[in-house]
């Protein structure tokens, strides 16, 4: 029982669980079962999308021209190295080596602020020309296909949910920055740092596959 | 450790205070906070559902008008769906029993089960707000167009209440799944595991995959009215049957979150009270993953005549009768169970025979409205409204007493008055079929459901059923006072009452902080435990 009292970064573990091994691997399993629900909210947004760009093909892909692709190109990149630096900062704090990970944690949510600042630059140059969800698509210029507002309603639904979830993902972040310069992470326990991993990672996937199919679908 | 001074100490006693309570991470006092909190919806949706009625009791507009009557309607539906039959039993009775029937210490996750007790009231209060606030009149199923054309917002803080009470959902679900699979006590394997914890199970497991989508759903539905980005508006290209398509894609699979741990509860109940080892047990295990499983992929039949393909209608028939199939199997094994039992007809045994009454006639008449040719008359009427509260009412609810008696005595460590328990059960059973009954005929005659006022033809069928919900309102009324009575004045309740051969029942009443006083190591059957 006196490990039940103890700090988890000192062999600690909730009363509930047998031993910290035990939790560990509950918490991850638990973490997954989330993921699994966030893949099915998604989910939602990608049966529309076929769905719409099924039925007005010319419209999604002249959609996609107004989107700069080297915008797009640059956050996945940026997206991709975050993830990275984001397994680094686990193996580092399973290595004892408290220092560079939270350097490396900090490196990831710099990423997240850049993300979100393009996503950002984007967001204002749609909304100075019109290009608005739905009802509100203002834009004046020349125009090949019709409902061009609901292909940029899918375009705003999709990348605001992601990018919600980002700006969370960068709240967690930052808490395991806390909770990692306290010294809380070490090969005994890191099992917050390695959630938040891979929430992260999943935020990273989910990009991935709206990057092609909004910037690239040409 | 002297057992004397160890049994006086329980979950109850452990801390005190009411701020104990709020911040508790027992999965035993969140499952009892659970049980007020949905007893008080309960409370509040059934004078919705008596308001509704005695509006119906004759032609014309009685208390209210037409729009008073569609907000009425709206909320009944609302209420009892999101805030009382969905947490009903899982995020209630399961709350407290999964963990004792697993011979575990608590849920896997504590902290996230509190967590979902603040969703679902938050939720609860956003959506009380929108009652106050402004005119919601769509429904419980927010029907697009219909819900964006509305002038009002109502439906938004509805509905944005709905996505929080979705999370409660969602987390329930999950620390479910975790639990029963990482923390079940040793020597316990699946087939270890008593019948109400399959059925919480599948019912997990729907709740995980089926409730993000109704998020999303809700979410869009919500962007709609607020910015117009027309996915289900066709003048800007978007689809309102596909509204239908999302909204239906949780809310079928969400009727079997609410029987699933209903035929759980009724496996027990029948298993302890026929004193028999129950009959079938992995036909009903796996019976219950099955109609999980079916539950999928029969959305379509809410949408019959929403204009879907003819050929998608046929599939979707064809797999609603499917069906049927595992629920039969259920049903068929609960009677074998009885066969031969030494019955005792005791307050929790007669709800249970009650449920396989009604849930029969509710399970059977589903299958006649599977059926696409009954279904384009029988749409939209009072058929359907009776079929689905012969499911919901005397399927779940009857579960959800009968659980509550059966497990009073372990929840609290009292007994409650059998015959006024009894008294109350003939009341809302009577009540029940004197209600519900009437309006399958009404429905086959052509009333159809949601109008605020019928053909005078229709009325003395109406002034019946009216007349049946407050024979149900006075069952329910006696059953609460059962309840306070048992809570005041009950004698003490030994451990094992009913001679009940589950796990839960080996601890002592009620259970202490950890659960049990002694890790318990599993050697046999579910249902061996003596």
């Amino acid at each position: 029982m006196s490990s039940v009292n103890k700090p988890r970064s000192e062999g600690g573990h909730a009363f509930h669980f047998d031993g910290p091994e035990h939790e560990f691997e509950t918490t991850k399993f638990g973490i997954w079962l989330f993921l699994c629900t966030e893949v099915l909210m998604f989910g939602g947004l990608f049966v529309a999308y076929f769905l719409f760009a099924h039925k007005f093909p010319e419209t999604f892909i002249e959609g996609a021209t107004y989107l700069d692709w080297k915008f797009g190109a640059v956050n996945t990149a940026v997206l991709l190295v975050s993830s990275f630096t984001m397994v680094l900062s686990i193996y580092y704090a399973q290595n004892n080596k408290t220092k560079q990970c939270v350097n490396m944690l900090f490196i990831t949510l710099a990423c997240g602020f850049i993300f979100m600042f393009i996503k950002y630059l984007e967001y204002t140059h749609k909304i100075d020309l019109g290009l608005l969800p739905g009802d509100m698509f203002s834009f004046t210029g020349e125009m090949g296909s019709t409902n061009l507002g609901l292909y940029f309603s899918t375009y705003y639904m999709m990348t605001g949910l992601h990018g919600s979830h980002v700006l969370v993902g960068m709240g967690l972040i930052v808490w395991c920055i806390v909770r990692a310069r306290r010294g809380e992470y070490n090969s005994k326990y890191f099992t917050t740092l390695e959630c938040v991993g891979l929430f992260w990672h999943l935020v990273d996937l989910i990009w991935i596959y709206l990057f092609p199919l909004l910037y690239l679908v040409d | 450790m002297s057992s004397a001074a160890d049994k006086s100490k329980n979950y109850l006693n452990h801390e005190k205070g009411l701020w104990s309570w709020l911040t508790t991470l027992d999965h035993k006092r969140i499952g009892i906070m659970y049980m007020i909190t949905v007893m008080l919806f309960f409370l509040i949706g059934g004078i919705f559902a008596l308001l509704i009625r005695f509006e119906l009791f004759s032609t014309g507009g009685q208390i209210v008008d037409a729009d008073g009557y569609n907000r009425m309607m709206t909320f009944h539906g609302a209420i009892m769906v999101f805030m009382v039959i969905i947490p009903g039993i899982p995020a209630f009775l399961g709350n407290f029993f999964l963990p004792l029937h697993l011979g575990a210490k608590d849920v896997a996750f504590p902290k996230v089960n509190l967590m979902s007790w603040y969703c679902l009231i938050i939720g609860a209060a956003i959506s009380f707000f929108s009652l106050f606030a402004e005119k919601v009149a769509t429904g419980w199923t927010f029907y697009t167009p219909y819900s964006i054309s509305e002038t009002s917002n109502g439906a938004i803080l509805l509905v944005l209440g709905a996505f929080v009470m979705g999370f409660s959902s969602i987390l329930t679900g999950l620390n479910f799944v975790a639990t029963t699979h990482r923390l079940r006590a040793p020597g316990m394997g699946f087939f270890q595991m008593p019948l109400f914890v399959w059925g919480l199970y599948s019912t997990a497991i729907l709740q995980i995959i089926a409730t993000p989508v109704l998020a999303i759903t809700l979410l869009l539905l919500a962007a709609e009215k607020t910015m117009g980005i027309g996915f289900f508006d066709p003048k800007l290209g978007g689809d309102p049957v596909l509204f239908q398509h999302f909204f239906w894609f949780y809310s079928h699979p969400a009727v079997y979150i609410m029987i699933l741990p209903a035929m759980g509860i009724i496996s027990e109940l029948i298993t302890a009270f026929s004193r028999k080892v129950i009959f079938g047990y992995k036909a009903i295990a796996f019976s219950s993953v099955g109609i999980a499983a079916v539950s999928f992929f029969v959305w379509g039949h809410h949408m019959f005549v929403s204009g879907q393909s003819q050929v998608a209608g046929v599939i979707f028939s064809f797999l609603t009768m499917l069906v049927g199939v595992p629920t039969a199997i259920k049903t068929f094994n609960w009677v074998a169970t009885m066969y031969k039992g030494s019955i005792q007809f005791q307050s929790p045994m007669l709800y249970a025979m009650g449920f396989l009454f009604l849930f029969t006639i509710g399970g059977v008449t589903g299958v006649m409205l599977a059926v696409m040719a009954v279904d384009v008359h029988f749409h939209d009427t009072y058929f359907v409204v009776a079929h689905f509260h012969y499911v919901m009412v005397g399927g779940t609810l009857m579960a959800i007493m009968g659980g509550i008696y059966y497990w009073f005595p372990k929840m609290f460590g009292k007994m409650y008055n059998e015959f006024m328990a009894q008294l109350s059960f003939l009341f809302i059973f009577v009540g029940f079929n004197v209600t519900f009954f009437p309006q399958f005929i009404l429905g086959a005659q052509g009333m159809p459901r949601r109008y605020f006022d019928y053909l005078p033809a229709f009325e003395p069928l109406n002034r019946v059923s009216t007349v049946g919900s407050w024979l149900i309102a006075i069952g329910f009324l006696i059953g609460l006072y059962v309840i306070i009575n048992g809570l005041l004045k009950g004698k003490k309740a030994p451990d094992n009452p009913w001679g009940a051969k589950t796990l839960e029942w080996q601890t002592s009443s009620p259970p202490p902080h950890t659960n049990f006083h002694e890790q318990p190591v599993v050697t046999g059957g579910p249902y061996e435990f003596r």
